[in-house]
């Protein structure tokens, strides 16, 4: 009998900030939804991520970033994926994002951007939506 | 297969898809297997296992930093529970590991037991055979945090390694079966805590009392992974009991009778799951069901009446056959 397709997701914490209470939410909350999350903790280099997310196969990169770095690091870590052909994970960014860097965000290739106030169920859904598993 | 071929070439993507589709149980399995069959028989696997907490993923990262040290390639298979509830699963041993995320001779992969009560996933026997097929000299695989009874991993492995901590007990502790039974080696972890002296002395007593084997005297090592102690000292009492197990041909017996069990679980498992689904199409058990479910009928007897009704195993096995 043919397991039924569990989502994988990656929780990383790219660059230097040392906040991680809203990725951790996060990861109990996709966990009540069903999903596997691996939680890599804080301080990744996007170099770490990409290695972690291609052993780990994960269906979804969740990237979440409170310094304001976000800018370079979320589209680092799409480029490397990308470069290791890896191309069919979902990269969704939270944190304290401003409105105006999401166009360029989506553009360099993140599914999604969650901010301050998002339900967990929401971004379940949207992962549970956007994962048309291979 | 080609993402077999690829593999086998060293691509450490298409070794990721496998275990995906192992640990998927998909119907390419069998296929695969096969194929990488021919290439397995190098890697040597040791499991590690021991209560929640007491830090098998960081004595998997200090070990592996040791066997890298000395040129090996290592693979390492970190599962934690799946959700009872919900299915989902919080994967958290890799985070223990995160100086070897870019050594190119690391393979890390995180595992939910999902159905398996057994301290390890079902999926795992699979994974650690493409581990081998990719060619690590050493698979280190960490159940889950067990308590007594979660023995898969003697299953999995060569070499078991319990980790206990100084407040895991007293003498009586260390005689109950279970968990305590399987150790190839001991290894009381936090050696800095209060105790721990004495429960390797507890538990040294206890292995000379009643020996395992009359070639292995199980030793139990005091440790402190955050600390790198004790570490290389493992890692040589680990090369000293495959040296003891390969002599007069006990590894090959021992992966014998592990096949053995693998094939015969296998056979279980895929039966069990396929008949559990017919069962659960058929009106009849259905009907009983219903009965138990409103206190009218006990469980057993209702699960006899159905187990011993010949037309109904009849018509399973009708519908097994034509599934093919």
């Amino acid at each position: 009998m043919a397991e039924e397709k569990r989502i994988r997701v990656l929780m990383a914490k790219p660059g230097l900030d040392g906040h991680d209470r809203g990725a951790r939410v996060l990861t109990l909350g996709l966990r009540d939804e069903g999903l596997e999350v691996i939680y890599t903790g804080l301080r990744q280099t996007p170099e770490m991520i990409v290695q972690a997310a291609l052993q780990e196969d994960v269906d979804v990169v969740g990237l979440s970033c409170l310094s304001g770095a976000h800018k370079y690091l979320f589209p680092a870590v799409v480029e490397q994926l990308k470069a290791k052909g890896v191309e069919d994970v979902l990269v969704i960014g939270g944190g304290i994002i401003p409105k105006e860097d999401i166009p360029f965000l989506m553009k360099k290739g993140v599914s999604a951007v969650y901010g301050p106030g998002t339900s967990i169920k929401e971004i379940a859904n949207c992962i549970k939506g956007k994962v048309k598993r291979k | 297969m080609e993402l077999v071929e690829s593999m086998l070439a060293g691509s450490e993507r298409s070794l990721a898809r496998l275990i995906t589709l192992v640990e998927r149980e998909a119907p390419e399995v069998p296929e695969i297997m096969s194929q990488i069959y021919p290439r397995l028989g190098n890697a040597y696997f040791v499991g590690f296992t021991g209560p929640p907490g007491g830090g098998k993923s960081t004595l998997v990262d200090r070990l592996t930093a040791v066997m890298r040290a000395r040129g090996f390639s290592v693979g390492v298979v970190a599962c934690d529970p799946s959700s009872p509830f919900s299915g989902g699963a919080v994967l958290g041993d890799r985070i223990r590991m995160q100086q070897h995320y870019l050594d190119k001779g690391v393979f890390i992969r995180s595992m939910a037991t999902r159905e398996s009560r057994g301290g390890l996933s079902r999926a795992a026997h699979g994974v650690l055979k493409l581990m081998d097929a990719f060619g690590k000299d050493f698979v280190l695989v960490e159940t889950v945090g067990v308590g007594q009874t979660e023995l898969d991993i003697m299953d999995a492995v060569d070499t078991t390694v319990v980790v206990l901590v100084p407040e895991a007990g007293d003498t009586i502790q260390t005689m109950k079966a279970g968990l305590l039974e399987i150790a190839d080696i001991f290894v009381v972890n936090k050696a800095d805590r209060e105790g721990a002296d004495y429960l390797v002395m507890e538990l040294k007593q206890m292995l000379q009392m009643n020996p395992k084997q009359s070639w292995w005297q199980v030793p139990a090592l005091a440790t402190q992974a955050t600390n790198d102690i004790g570490i290389e000292e493992l890692y040589l009492e680990i090369e000293r009991h495959r040296e003891a197990l390969q002599g007069a041909g006990r590894l090959s017996l021992h992966r014998q009778e592990q096949r053995r069990r693998e094939f015969i679980q296998t056979i279980e498992q895929r039966l069990m799951a396929r008949l559990l689904d017919l069962a659960k199409r058929d009106g009849r058990l259905m009907a009983s069901l219903e009965r138990v479910e409103r206190g009218e009928s006990d469980p057993y007897s209702a699960s006899m009446q159905i187990l011993t009704n010949k037309t109904i195993l009849q018509s399973w096995l009708a519908e097994l056959e034509m599934e093919g």
